[in-house]
């Protein structure tokens, strides 16, 4: 089991804000997972997650879509940051 | 070092003193406070509100000063950065850093402000005369931390 979370603009494309997925066997990278969600929610996701200045934290650390996944990561994804 | 997310307002003058009181031998305290603008764009703002990424934001401002205090020799630091709903004129962020001369404290407190800018997860929504959006991030912000 992973843990998503969807943050901002990229949230609300969505309406959605976190979602619990088992991982399949074949998704082993960030960039697979990008696929898997795609696959399985269809139209928006296609769109936000392809999006070029999408960012991607796993475990709290910004990070790209090679990053490699394990059972119990948390992944989020998010548009690029605006704070202070 | 002090990192605090929180919706209630913050006073310079108390945060100033609590880094003088717990480091006797600085020589330097150099501060920058955001606020936000009434105008953006040629809009009037009525508000911003600030979402973030609990967890994650504050390891990330922990990376932030960590690398600061590597790179200068300071003494410590403060950073405080408001989420909410905030009106125009209200403090959003607020960085200290003390040092014993100027140099080091001036030069890690534009840094973590860089970097808090690019790397901490916050994202602000505007509100206007016009609606709600949410602010693009800039590419001028992107130019200042790479500087370092």
């Amino acid at each position: 089991m992973i843990a998503i979370h969807y943050f901002a603009s990229i949230r609300e494309a969505l309406d959605c804000e976190h979602e619990n997925i088992d991982l399949p066997d074949d998704v082993k990278t960030v960039e697979q997972l990008i696929s898997y969600l795609i696959k399985k929610h269809g139209t928006p996701w296609a769109d936000v997650l392809g999006a070029g200045s999408l960012m991607i934290a796993v475990n709290h650390e910004m990070t790209d879509s090679n990053a490699v996944l394990d059972a119990g990561d948390e992944v989020a994804f998010f548009p690029p940051v605006t704070g202070g | 070092m002090k990192i605090s997310i929180q919706k209630a307002d913050f006073d310079i003058a108390i945060e100033t003193q609590q880094l003088r009181e717990a480091n006797p031998e600085t020589g330097a305290l150099v501060t920058f406070s955001g606020l936000v603008r009434d105008m953006d764009n040629e809009r009037q703002v009525e508000s911003l509100t600030l979402e973030h990424y609990p967890g994650m934001t504050e390891s990330s401002l922990e990376a932030i000063m960590t690398e600061a205090q590597e790179r200068w020799s300071i003494l410590d630091a403060s950073v405080i950065h408001r989420i909410g709903e905030l009106k125009a004129g209200e403090q959003i962020v607020f960085v200290a850093v003390v040092s014993l001369h100027r140099g080091d404290a001036f030069s890690a407190c534009e840094f973590i402000m860089d970097f808090l800018k690019t790397r901490a997860p916050f994202w602000k929504k505007c509100r206007d005369e016009h609606g709600e959006s949410w602010v693009e991030s800039k590419a001028s912000d992107d130019e200042a931390s790479a500087r370092w």
